[in-house]
């Protein structure tokens, strides 16, 4: 088993071998949106606005809507009222999500995995390169060839980021991706998505109920509360931040108040 | 691979010492003749038959007619259970009819077959067709309508086509319960087909057992009666290679 430390083995491709970008994050607003099931409000009139290449994290009390506000931002639901609106509309579809579980299609080796992100984008060997390129990103290089089932949980959910990124996405929807890893995991995890998210500056939304999480990662965390915003916090702490960093520290039990405040 | 072998073989334990038991007592008289044949008797109107040829015709003729029916039956089922799978439409049109279908036994359709086909080929062919029909039609519905939906939505924020997305997650998805539909169907095609041999047929192993029966030949028919298990066993066997081979990403099939 090869599960590298964070800190070595996650080696971005440098500098030289990054073709260029020619799509960096993608801003874009909800205004006004309202969802609806039924005769039940998840939504409730939220405008929130995310400007190109900004990691924001959405926290709140499960059944809050977070996940559901996510859901719309990745296409998979329709706001009842209200509109999203993508800075540039022509590139609203290039929005991938990453979901809590690893959602790996177990008939596929791993490499053919992260090049269902390539759909529509490349095939053949050129899809091939790609896919075998972000699993290098993703420390998953030796593992192209396996089956899904033979992986670790935080190897799996490595995959699942390598194909929502091997696409490059210019907006990328995290629906508690760590949620169900153990907590060594998941603070590796952390690391790189940091890092991947600092090389490529696609515009990142975690949706999370860790709230130490959405302080180590975001540069914005909006508490929503019965479906609305409540507050909106500008994370203003230099990267590379610290864990247990006193600033840290004190955004988080600000927004934890926030959370279960009276 | 010794392993291996060695678990197949142990498989054959059982059956190597029925027979030499049953050998035994047809030899110290227990078991009489005209009651069941001793094996050696078998084995001697086996080898009789094969040197003939009939053996070779029969069997082959009985092969056709049961793959013929397992082609056509199971296309049809394949097909139908692809349909009410995938289409809500085609579900509440046909499903209904189906189901009351599936509940008539289909050798209960044996009188009404002979007088529409007579004795000819399509009577077999019919029986086994409709007879594999079902558990095709059943398990390919039932493997389509429980792939994961998670993995259904996955694909397509991931932007599938309805082509691609039946082709890379939900046939892959239905194949573990299409195999056990196809095994299943296996079985019925066999027990079809010895029943409708048995009652009217001119040729096939079915035909060879019941006019070995007019002769008091117990042997042949006992010979009959092992060579239909043989050729499950055998039928089965190649539908778990094929299994293996294709589920090969499934952890029940990895490491064997």
């Amino acid at each position: 088993m090869t599960e590298l430390t964070f800190g070595q083995g996650f080696a971005l491709r440098d500098a030289a071998a990054v073709p260029v970008r020619t799509a960096p994050g993608l801003g874009f607003s909800f205004v006004g949106v309202e969802k609806r099931f039924g005769d039940q409000r998840v939504l409730n009139g939220i405008d929130l606005q995310v400007p190109a290449g900004q990691f924001i994290a959405i926290v709140g009390k499960s059944g809050c809507g977070k996940s559901t506000l996510l859901r719309l931002l990745a296409g998979l639901d329709q706001p009842t009222s209200g509109i999203l609106r993508h800075d540039d509309v022509a590139a609203a579809t290039s929005t991938r999500m990453m979901f809590q579980e690893p959602r790996l299609l177990p008939w596929a080796r791993v490499a053919d995995n992260v090049a269902v992100g390539l759909n529509g984008i490349a095939s053949g060997v050129a899809a091939r390169e790609r896919s075998l390129r972000l699993l290098a990103d993703v420390g998953l290089a030796d593992r192209a060839g396996e089956w899904p089932s033979v992986l670790s949980g935080g190897q799996k959910q490595r995959v699942a980021l390598a194909r929502a990124l091997v696409g490059q996405p210019r907006i990328l929807a995290l629906d508690e991706p760590l949620g169900a890893l153990d907590a060594l995991t998941r603070i590796e995890m952390q690391g790189l998505l940091e890092r991947i998210w600092l090389s490529q500056r696609f515009t990142a939304v975690l949706v999370t109920h860790d709230v130490g999480e959405a302080v180590a990662l975001a540069d914005r965390v909006v508490v929503i509360k019965d479906g609305a915003i409540a507050t909106d916090h500008a994370i203003d702490i230099p990267r590379p931040r610290r864990r247990g960093a006193p600033e840290l520290a004190a955004f988080e039990g600000q927004i934890l108040e926030d959370l279960l405040g009276v | 691979m010794l392993r291996q072998l060695r678990g197949a073989a142990i498989g054959w334990l059982l059956p190597l010492a029925i027979i030499f038991v049953w050998e035994a007592l047809s030899r110290f008289g227990v078991i009489r003749a005209h009651v069941l044949p001793a094996p050696s008797a078998v084995a001697t109107a086996f080898w009789k038959l094969l040197v003939s040829g009939e053996l070779l015709e029969n069997i082959g003729v009985s092969t056709a007619r049961a793959l013929g029916g397992l082609v056509i039956g199971g296309a049809i089922g394949f097909a139908l259970g692809l349909a009410n799978g995938l289409s809500i439409r085609s579900r509440e049109l046909t499903d209904t009819t189906l189901q009351m279908i599936r509940n008539v036994p289909h050798l209960a359709l044996i009188p009404l077959v002979i007088l529409w086909f007579g004795i000819d080929e399509e009577a077999k062919l019919f029986l086994v067709a409709l007879g594999v029909f079902f558990p095709i039609y059943v398990n390919t519905l039932l493997g389509i309508q429980t792939v994961d939906p998670q993995l259904v939505e996955m694909a397509k924020t991931y932007g599938m086509s309805r082509l691609e997305l039946f082709r890379r997650v939900i046939l892959p998805g239905a194949l573990p319960s299409i195999f056990v539909g196809l095994r299943y169907a296996l079985g019925i095609m066999w027990l079809t087909l010895i029943v409708a041999e048995t009652i009217a047929a001119q040729s096939g192993i079915g035909h060879m057992a019941m006019e070995a029966r007019e002769f008091l030949m117990l042997d042949v028919v006992v010979l009959s009666i092992l060579i239909y298990a043989l050729l499950g066993k055998l039928a089965d066997s190649i539908a778990r290679l094929f299994e293996r081979l294709s589920l090969q990403w499934h952890p029940a099939y990895q490491g064997r």
